[in-house]
């Protein structure tokens, strides 16, 4: 073979290989949406049908309609909207004081606090929900999206910090003294100066952190016990266990879970990576 | 891209902003300079310290005592039992299975997510843009799915009935498949009753979730390496797997060591896709996370015993932070 040829084979491999990853991560993802447009004799049989040949919008309607445990998808989809907006609301603004300090500050304790933001990341939910069920209880948050709200703060702040204090850092900080030496005070400079630059960043943090929340499925579970207020994770247990396994609604219900992060995803993939990885990257 | 981590970090070289200043503050905010940077993370220290920190070491103590429906409700107190929680774990079959499963499954699953992630990146790295910007937009797919939807994804592949694995498998010549597994119809084949088979299908679905995600961040580690360094790996006529063991590895040690351990911490707490995969009624396919939470919320509620077992996990937990913290930080400071 000449090397032209083998070079040509090489990259037809490499190609192969590509679709062959590309079709491993997507077809699950497709079995799911083209489930939930299948009708149920199409789902429930022991063929493969590689497509919704008799597509259907039943599903999607039904659990629109109907919804499960008596409500309305729609309830449960605003229900978690709620949360993870509300969690993002206020955990940008905590986000950012936070990485402006340590962003641009250098000051006694900025190291710990630093490690204090990778430690309180490594603590499982599994071991918060036992205490802050019982806080949650007595405060009168239990079965409130408020509570749930707090909770996911606490739960997304730290990374949020952390990848936003990256962004902070990536502002010149000439630009600020330009606005000190012009007679802007420190709040104008923050607010007419920083926070415009450091807008794109704090979107993408905030991305992260409504994804985290919009996911979340321990604190749900438990801080909540009323049908009404349950999100979209816990509402979508509710079509197991029923007399058999309605497979046709559930899949309508985690393509409609799903749409939403894949879109956000899209927009934060690069800067999820710099955040996470951030300072292990030396290029 | 990738090095937005590595600008240097503002501040640096004035220790305390305006404190040394030629001309003062005009507008004066009332605050000392030095005590700027300590306003602005007081809202975040409350957050952290009330509701992180807090529950923690409740979380801790509540390991010790007994707290059960009479205390939640707030009738009697909290009953202190010394180490009885642990104590009963020397007896509580659940507990070492539970135990198990989780170190087991990490075991398992890491190592997996790790290669086929390296290898994905790699890949990556070595396809042309189209393809490369192709494949990518794949695996963000299987990235982005909620991990509760995840679990119902692979729950109805691996359905007993209409499940697409066991039609699958019917394909198989009945020969091969009687020769390899000993049987040749999989029809009704129930994967998700047994402890075993439940932590092979969480193991596929967590590596196909969490592959992306290494993946990218290896192509970001790659980027960054000098292309040079290729090509005179490659006029040496070194072969790939040369190549990336003489090359590609030791200069993406931090990236794969940050990687490793948040891996480890993901899988050892992996709970939305087993809650979904196996549900709370099989005890035998309890991980630590998925006992911790059983024992203190299923009724009867046992709180106390509960928050050992997560106790156990979190201990566990802070060893392998600990490594990932002295990982980062190596990098930050030098």
């Amino acid at each position: 073979m000449t090397p032209l040829a083998r070079r040509r084979l090489g990259k037809a491999t490499l190609n192969a290989l590509g679709v062959l990853v590309f079709a491993m991560a997507t077809f699950p993802v497709y079995w799911m949406v083209s489930t939930a447009f299948k009708t149920n004799d199409q789902i429930f049989t022991t063929d493969f049908i590689p497509f919704p040949t008799q597509f259907t919008l039943e599903h999607v309607q039904r659990v629109l309609s109907e919804g499960v445990a008596g409500h309305s998808i729609w309830l449960y989809l605003r229900n978690s909207a709620i949360v993870a907006l509300g969690t993002i609301v206020i955990g940008a603004v905590f986000a950012l004081l936070s990485a402006t300090a340590v962003a641009r500050f250098r000051f006694k304790g900025r190291t710990p606090f630093l490690a204090l933001l990778l430690i309180v990341q490594m603590i499982p939910a599994e071991a918060l929900v036992i205490p802050l069920f019982l806080s949650v209880k007595r405060l009168g948050l239990y079965d409130q999206l408020l509570g749930l709200i707090v909770t996911q703060v606490a739960l997304t702040l730290p990374f949020g910090i952390w990848m936003l204090r990256t962004f902070v850092a990536a502002v010149p900080k000439s630009l600020e003294e330009a606005a000190w030496i012009d007679g802007a005070g420190r709040f104008t400079t923050f607010w007419k100066v920083l926070f415009p630059l450091v807008a794109p960043g704090l979107v993408a943090t905030s991305i992260f952190s409504f994804i985290t929340a919009w996911n979340e499925l321990i604190m749900s579970l438990y801080l909540i016990s009323d049908p009404t207020k349950y999100t979209m994770p816990v509402a979508l247990q509710y079509f197991f266990g029923q007399k058999g396994t309605d497979w046709g609604a559930i899949m309508a219900t985690s393509t409609m879970m799903t749409i939403p992060v894949v879109v956000f995803f899209v927009v934060v993939q690069r800067r999820m990576v710099t955040g996470l990885v951030a300072g292990a990257v030396k290029g | 891209m990738t090095n937005t981590s590595t600008l240097p970090r503002g501040g640096d070289r004035s220790p305390a902003r305006g404190s040394r200043r030629p001309n003062p503050p005009r507008k004066a905010s009332g605050l000392p300079a030095w005590s700027i940077p300590y306003v602005l993370l007081v809202p975040g220290l409350l957050v952290i310290g009330a509701l992180l920190l807090y529950p923690l070491i409740q979380m801790a103590i509540i390991a010790f005592q007994k707290v059960g429906l009479v205390q939640i409700s707030g009738k009697k107190p909290a009953t202190w039992v010394g180490l009885d929680n642990f104590t009963a774990f020397v007896d509580n079959d659940i507990f070492w299975s539970s135990l198990r499963n989780t170190v087991m499954f990490a075991v398992i699953a890491v190592p997996l997510t790790l290669v086929l992630g390296t290898a994905v990146g790699v890949l990556l790295h070595r396809l042309g843009k189209k393809m490369s910007l192709f494949v990518i937009i794949g695996i963000m797919f299987a990235w982005a799915v909620p991990p509760v939807a995840q679990g119902v994804i692979w729950r109805w592949l691996f359905d007993a009935e209409a499940g697409i694995v066991n039609w699958a498998l019917n394909l198989l010549p009945g020969w091969f498949s009687t020769a390899l597994f000993g049987r040749a119809d999989w029809t009704g084949e129930p994967w998700l009753n047994d402890p075993w088979s439940i932590y092979m299908v969480l193991v596929i679905c967590v590596v196909w979730a969490g592959f992306p995600f290494i993946a990218v961040s290896v192509l970001a580690g790659l980027k960054g390496v000098p292309a040079e360094l290729y090509e005179a790996a490659k006029v040496d006529g070194a072969t790939p797997w040369r190549t990336f063991w003489r090359i590609t590895f030791p200069l993406l040690k931090p990236v794969f060591a940050v990687l490793t351990v948040l891996s480890i911490i993901w899988d050892f707490k992996v709970f939305s896709q087993l809650y979904v995969l196996a549900g709370t009624n099989n005890r035998e396919a309890y991980n630590l996370s998925m006992y911790a939470v059983t024992e203190a919320f299923k009724a009867p509620p046992k709180m106390g015993s509960g928050a050992a077992i997560a106790l156990v996990l979190t201990v566990i937990l802070l060893i392998v932070t600990a490594a990932y913290i002295r990982q980062m930080f190596k990098q930050e400071d030098t």
